[in-house]
């Protein structure tokens, strides 16, 4: 069939399964709008800034599984919506963006909005296409799609001028699309798994090291994982990324590890025997100092990114494939094997496990008069649990507390912006993840600061009747830049308070919405209740201690077992069990 | 697989295996890189490595297949064992890339490099390039009656030693392909 370029974009997204585009209109990419103007199938939602429109998609691929999709104008619209790119890229979310370019013709004359897009994009994207002839769109299109969620998922671009959008050609169906030769391996090595497996059967102090690789890999690798712990009875853990694959509520949970991780988790991952990696990256937030990482262990790592093997730590057993075929095969294989374990080991090292928790490392000194960060999320996971509910977040302590006091029993409930660290992620994150989920609750846990960066969205949020619930623990301060100031740089706090904030009640209701300020730890249940309740937008205003710190921490340069606990705690616990390790 | 993804019969196998992988020696590999040859595929490679802070020695790259759209890009670089490694992984995980070889390390290869010399002088010092140039098997492709440019094929070490026997001979310019390299028997 024979259309324009522009149609040939929409065709090619119905055709792909895409029912919301985030976007936002410009002169480069006015054919295309015309063209969604004309159809019903697929739903635009206009975002206030590029930028969030990528997160946007973002927030709606993590929390559905499926490709998110933006669409922007030439130059400004382009690099807007680079950190985004960015974030997609270092996180391993599958987007596909597409750009308007000035008309080929202008194409390196300095026209109007143009700007190198591919060149640009070209080391945020996993690849990227400059389409100058209409006959190859749609094919590129499908390609955009199928490079986007194959092997390690990640964000493509394809950069569309003007005259292509115009000009017609012949259009190519999904199934005659030239997917190319990219076809990464999803099937692990039957001899590295047989290892992993063999591993396992004699492992005294074996841990599961878990990562997003699980959640990329589908809702049944997560299935799989919990009937793999459930059947060792080995302990688990997660990084950032991972939360959710298994849940908070299992028996062989031991929270998040890394910098901001819990004790147990993080003594756990030194001081074990055998740690199997599924589908993390040994990220430095996790490992800390590399040369005195987990020293005593053996390691698997599976993982479907060739590049991810033996990048940071060297490991035994490689495991190149989807994690959900491995573990499959893992699995099978154990029971065939006949179900051991080294069962007098795990029962020590699970002895062990339960003197780390005794350290209760979150526990934080609690007041009646001002509410506290940790407090104010122990209240939001005891009156939102059990809820059909998304948590986005922004960057900063905020995000740690929350990972640390919120849990989640099923995979892509949680979005963060892990890699990156992308203050300003949250806010549209939540939009995208309502739109996938109208129904359901959708919080992004905020700091004020990290709010401010993507505020303009609330405009989004009205428009289209999103009731996100944005819970702002308000310390107005730059919290994690304060708490670094505080502990590495001598108490000088340069720049890290928030200075001239606006009055978030006001904010909220000059876009329509609602507002809500709370400062009372006696009134912030009801707060709360009234955000859940209240259909439409909210800005709940929190405000918090000023001058907490998040702990437990890994200093930066540090090993896992020169966890500081935490002023919270300096009294009683460090004089006591914790004074070893301080 | 192994991380390494070495070819059956490669006859430096058991050596690479031995060696720690953690070592800090620095090793020159040269890649042999099979790449559609499409706009921006070489500024890809390229931005790969000065992103990631991997050096490049020496760089090739033309089309080698006109119907197939394929070009070969032929690197050397320096790093250590785990670095040439991530390079590998890094390239191969590319969406353009087809092949990546290290002829390194995949049994026995050749390795060539094709340089320019422009030598000007009169007299002696004429005579004496002529006659050197003749005992590294260069070729006369221009000439006047001061000056000769020589075109010199062999490893990039013939070529770095025939430009330091130039230089005083009244070398004023040199350009040099990098190196092109095919590993050595029937397969490809």
């Amino acid at each position: 069939m024979k259309m324009t370029g522009a149609k040939m974009v929409v065709q090619a997204l119905k055709d792909q399964g895409v029912e919301v585009v985030f976007g936002y209109p410009g002169g480069a990419v006015l054919p295309i709008y015309d063209e969604i103007f004309q159809q019903d199938d697929i739903k635009h939602i206009l975002v206030r800034h590029e930028q969030a429109a990528v997160h946007a998609a973002e927030g709606y691929a993590r929390s559905t599984g499926k490709v998110g999709c933006a669409l922007v104008t030439s130059g400004p619209g382009a690099t807007n919506a680079v950190t985004g790119l960015t974030d997609a890229l270092m996180d391993s979310i599958p987007i596909v963006v597409l750009s308007g370019q000035v008309p080929t013709f202008m194409i390196g004359n300095d026209a109007f909005q143009e700007a190198d897009t591919v060149g640009i994009t070209r080391p945020c994207t996993k690849h990227n296409w400059l389409v100058k002839d209409t006959a190859d769109l749609s094919n590129v299109i499908h390609q955009a799609f199928h490079v986007a969620r194959s092997g390690r998922p990640g964000p493509v671009l394809v950069d569309i001028p003007k005259d292509v959008q115009f000009a017609s050609a012949q259009y190519t169906e999904v199934k005659k699309a030239k997917t190319s030769h990219y076809q990464p391996k999803v099937k692990g090595d039957a001899d590295a798994i047989e290892r992993m497996v063999e591993l396992m059967e004699t492992a005294e102090r074996p841990i599961f090291y878990t990562g997003g690789g699980v959640i990329n890999s589908g809702p049944a690798a997560s299935q799989l994982l919990r009937e793999f712990v459930a059947a060792t009875g080995f302990p688990i853990t997660s990084t950032l990324m991972g939360l959710g694959a298994y849940p908070a509520s299992g028996d062989a949970w031991l929270g998040m590890l890394g910098m901001h991780g819990l004790y147990e988790a993080n003594l756990a991952m030194h001081d074990c025997d055998l740690m199997i990696n599924i589908g993390a990256r040994f990220d430095d937030r996790i490992t800390g100092r590399v040369q005195d990482f987990s020293p005593k262990s053996r390691k698997v790592h599976i993982d479907i990114d060739p590049s991810s093997i033996n990048k940071v730590i060297p490991v035994e057993v490689p495991i190149i494939g989807d994690v959900g075929h491995v573990l499959e095969h893992a699995l099978n294989l154990w029971k065939a094997r006949g179900r051991k374990v080294n069962k007098d080991g795990l029962k020590k090292w699970w002895a062990k496990i339960e003197e780390w928790r005794k350290v209760e490392c979150l526990r934080y000194r609690n007041s009646d008069t001002v509410i506290k960060p940790q407090y104010a999320l122990e209240r939001l996971e005891a009156l939102t649990k059990g809820m059909d509910r998304y948590v986005t977040t922004e960057v900063g302590q905020h995000q740690m507390w929350a990972a640390q006091f919120l849990g989640f029993e099923d995979p892509n409930r949680w979005m963060t912006s892990g890699g990156l660290g992308t203050m300003g992620y949250g806010f549209p994150a939540s939009i995208g993840a309502q739109v996938a989920h109208p129904d359901s609750l959708v919080i992004n846990v905020a700091g004020e600061a990290s709010w401010l960066m993507n505020m303009q969205e609330m405009g989004t949020a009205i428009q289209f009747r999103l009731p996100v619930k944005q819970f702002i623990l308000n310390n107005e301060r730059l919290g994690m830049v304060r708490q670094w100031q505080q502990l590495l740089h001598g108490e000088r706090y340069s720049h890290s308070w928030s200075e001239a904030l606006p009055d978030f009640v006001k904010l909220a209701e000059a876009f329509g919405g609602k507002g809500i300020q709370c400062s009372d730890p006696k009134d912030l249940d009801d707060a709360i209740m009234e955000m859940i309740r209240y259909d439409g937008p909210v800005i709940f205003d929190c405000l918090v201690e000023k001058h907490e710190n998040c702990f437990p921490m890994i200093p930066s340069g540090e090993p896992h077992n020169k966890m500081l606990l935490g002023d919270a705690q300096a009294t009683d616990a460090i004089q006591g069990k914790g004074a070893v390790l301080v | 697989m192994s991380a390494l993804q070495i070819k059956k019969g490669s006859s430096k196998h058991s050596a690479y295996d031995l060696r720690s992988h953690m070592s800090e020696v620095m090793e020159r590999h040269t890649l042999a890189v099979v790449v559609d040859n499409e706009s921006g595929v070489l500024a890809r490679v390229i931005g790969l490595f000065s992103g990631r802070g991997y050096n490049i020695e020496s760089l090739t790259v033309a089309e080698v297949d006109h119907q197939g759209h394929r070009s070969r890009i032929t690197i050397v670089t320096t790093g250590t064992p785990q670095v040439i490694e991530q390079i590998k992984a890094q390239l191969q995980r590319m969406v353009p890339v087809h092949d990546v070889h290290d002829l390194t390390v995949e049994g026995q290869s050749v390795e060539r490099e094709l340089a320019l010399l422009k030598v000007a002088g009169t007299g002696d010092k004429r005579v004496e390039a002529l006659r050197l140039a003749d005992i590294f098997r260069a070729n006369v492709v221009d000439t006047s009656l001061e000056s000769f440019v020589f075109e010199i094929t062999g490893t990039s070490e013939k070529v770095d030693a025939f430009a330091d026997l130039m230089r005083p001979l009244g070398l004023v310019e040199i350009a040099r392909t990098g190196v092109a390299a095919l590993s050595r028997g029937p397969q490809a």
